[in-house]
């Protein structure tokens, strides 16, 4: 730092910016941003390894925290391709009942986004405000299903709980006072000087790139991208109802709020209709314990973008394969382009502006060893004699044990 | 000299300023927190933080320049406290003055900026070091226009004591209206100078970390924020003085009274300014400061020049 001007800064795995861990090591000159390493895969949990472990009715319950916001998401695209292979025809009320709950939960989403954005800008306020209205989906979310989060509505050929119709008029009142809210949130983004300041201009994405990319959700739409899987293939009840896809043409992180704030309109009249084409019948139809084998693909517009899951069947219990490419995958390659030549200010808010989900992006984990000039990704064999090794030097050595204990078992 | 000590060490010195700042500093937050729909901490908070961050493990990263880590706190609290001696609040014969001492507080309001400079840039870590380049690029930013502002109210009083200057507005307390365009400049660079939200950028949270403070903690860090509380009711108090002094027309206890509220009316003032924008960049706060505050601090200077000719005439 001494002798030039260039200098590498951590961003975490641990930095208040974040929520999540993952690692960002900016390359600054001053406060110019020269180039950013992107690492990701603290947060991989092993859960697709899981899914093949369990049966598909266990596995409904683990995808369903694949995310902790868009929980709703990952079960209904999982539900929905385990549905297609076995043939299942979900009855239509289920159908409107999972898409009430995916507006509803897109409606959480975007809120709790638009706080976390007021909140990377230093505009604390619209955190407090934003946050304050999210409660009361939250609270719509837990009268119908009875959690805040991991809804658990969702089961393999239906969904588990009924809407009433007194739940029915709750929403309705909860989701007027909100969509006067989000009216006034329109307004403080697209007026207050200091948060037009921050946002436009900043994070530029432009339509080519968004598709050279491969950006889903809000993130591409706000490039000019006209493209929503509600809309283009259409999925629950989404077939039936009349709404409109929010694009916009400013192609920063100003376009995405804008994008995202007009999609929580959308959002409340998708759910007036389903309250109000709501059709009778069933909740679910029997889904046989063992899904004969095949395979299928399930798309479902996640509030931050297009989730995409992958179920294959052998005839078993337990499914051979589950994929899960969640949203911020697709998105977190604009990023690296975004920050290009912004300042070190920008970049809090433009990772935040692709909405990401690190932990349910987190596929992979490879290490890499460091001992040498070429960093060679570890086997798993030498990762294990890799820590017998670090163990040993911090002096704790196992070896006479595992020496013991297999003259023992060899014994028996 | 025992009354010089009194006056120095407990009332209106170190001991009244800080327990003042802390006060202040709940009474922001509480603010704050109203304004934002949140119930805000009770009013010993501050006080409880304080204490427990005094009793907390001190860290000296090992890196770090000892000495200038160690001092860079104590210049700070040191210069913040002094600065409020020579302020006429209201009638008491303990403040000091002397003709131009109001050019000196302004400059020992400098300090505690600096010196938390020199401690972020001493203390090695990256993200210090870069929250002291924006603490001192931001110095210069807002400097001006407050210095322009708080002289040019100065100007129209024909002195540089800051005594003198709120005797001339007490005489005549119309004309202090002339300044309210200075005030308001010197309100908005008074939130660069205590670096709250829009000019929190030394310190931005998400973007590095506690900027200059981010390898100070316990004792240290208790000072370090001592220090901004006892800046934030020292400027408060600074721009009461010279824009509104209206506390001196009263005695000994109600002139005090006066004078409190006043402070912390200007408080609530800055309180509600960073409840309503959000932080701004570094090159849009220097823009900001000289494209836009510096102007309205040339327009009061003009101003008060032009209004100084007429009244002399």
């Amino acid at each position: 730092m001494h002798n030039s001007n260039k200098f590498k800064i951590p961003m975490g795995p641990q930095h208040p910016a974040l929520k999540e861990p993952e690692s960002f090591s900016i390359a600054l000159r001053g406060e110019k941003i020269m180039g950013v390493d992107i690492r990701l895969g603290y947060n991989h949990r092993g859960i697709e390894k899981a899914c093949e472990e369990r049966t598909f009715v266990q596995d409904v319950y683990l995808i369903e925290r694949v995310c902790g916001i868009c929980s709703h998401s990952h079960s209904t695209a999982f539900v929905q391709a385990v549905e297609e292979v076995a043939g299942l025809v979900v009855p239509p009320r289920a159908q409107y009942i999972r898409t009430l709950i995916g507006e509803l939960e897109r409606v959480h989403s975007h809120l709790l986004w638009l706080g976390v954005a007021g909140h990377e800008i230093g505009f604390d306020t619209l955190l407090m405000y934003t946050w304050r209205d999210r409660e009361i989906v939250m609270d719509l979310l837990a009268l119908i299903s009875g959690n805040r989060v991991n809804y658990g509505m969702n089961m393999i050929g239906g969904v588990r709980r009924d809407v009433t119709e007194e739940q029915a008029q709750d929403i309705l009142k909860g989701v007027a006072t909100l969509e006067e809210r989000t009216k006034y949130y329109i307004e403080v983004a697209t007026q207050e000087t200091t948060i037009i300041k921050r946002l436009s201009g900043v994070g530029v994405l432009k339509k080519d790139d968004a598709l050279r990319l491969g950006a889903v959700g809000p993130t591409a739409r706000a490039s000019g991208v006209d493209h929503d899987v509600r809309r283009s293939d259409p999925y629950a009840a989404y077939a039936e109802l009349d709404f409109n896809v929010i694009t916009d043409t400013n192609s920063d992180v100003y376009g995405r709020t804008v994008v995202r704030v007009k999609e929580l309109l959308e959002s409340y009249k998708m759910i007036r209709q389903c309250l109000k084409n709501l059709p009778g019948g069933p909740l679910t139809v029997k889904a046989p314990r063992k899904i004969p084998a095949g395979e299928a693909i399930s798309r479902y517009e996640a509030p931050r973008g297009e989730d995409v899951h992958y179920v294959k069947s052998n005839g078993g219990e337990k499914p051979e394969r589950v994929k899960v490419r969640a949203p911020t995958l697709a998105n977190i390659q604009a990023v690296k382009h975004m920050l290009k030549d912004r300042y070190l200010a920008d970049m809090p808010i433009v990772v935040a502006a692709i909405d990401p989900c690190f932990s349910c992006t987190d596929r992979l984990v490879s290490v890499k060893g460091n001992a040498g000039k070429n960093k060679k990704i570890l086997t798993w064999e030498a990762l294990r004699n890799y820590s017998v090794e670090w163990h040993q030097v911090h002096g704790i050595d196992f070896t006479e044990l595992s020496h013991k204990f297999r003259t023992k078992m060899e014994r028996f | 000299m025992g009354l010089a000590l009194f006056t120095i060490l407990i009332f209106p010195g170190f001991l009244f300023v800080s327990v003042f700042g802390l006060m202040a500093e709940f009474i922001d937050r509480r603010i704050y927190a109203r304004l934002q729909n949140r119930v805000g901490p009770p009013w010993f908070q501050t006080f409880a933080d304080f204490i427990k961050l005094l009793g907390k493990e001190d860290i000296v990263p090992c890196a770090a320049n000892v000495n200038m880590f160690d001092f860079a706190p104590l210049f700070a609290l040191t210069s913040a406290v002094t600065v409020f001696l020579y302020i006429p609040l209201w009638k008491a014969p303990g403040t000091f003055s002397f003709n131009g001492d109001i050019v000196m507080m302004l400059y020992l309001l400098t300090i505690p900026t600096l010196a938390f400079f020199i401690g972020g840039w001493y203390s090695r870590s990256l993200y210090a070091r870069l929250g002291s380049v924006r603490c001192v690029t931001q110095l210069f930013a807002y400097e001006v226009p407050l210095f322009m502002s708080i002289l040019s109210s100065a100007l129209l009083a024909n002195t540089w004591e800051l005594k003198e200057v709120a005797a001339f507005y007490l005489k005549h307390p119309l004309y202090s209206l002339f300044n309210l365009v200075g005030f308001f400049v010197s309100l908005i660079a008074l939130l660069g100078k205590l670096e709250k939200v829009p000019f929190d950028i030394p310190e931005a949270e998400t973007e590095i970390v506690a900027g200059t403070f981010t390898e100070y903690s316990g004792r240290r860090l208790a000072i370090l924020k001592l220090t901004i509380d006892v800046e934030m009711v020292v400027g408060a108090a600074l721009l009461v003085a010279v824009f509104f002094p209206f506390a001196l027309y009263f005695h000994s206890v109600l002139g005090f009274l006066v004078a409190v509220l006043e402070i912390l009316g200007v408080i609530a003032l800055l309180a509600l300014l960073r409840t309503i924008v959000a932080r701004l960049r570094i090159d849009q706060m220097i823009d900001f400061c000289w494209k836009v505050l510096v102007p309205f601090s040339f327009f009061q200077l003009l101003l008060n020049l032009i209004l100084k000719g007429k009244l002399i005439l």
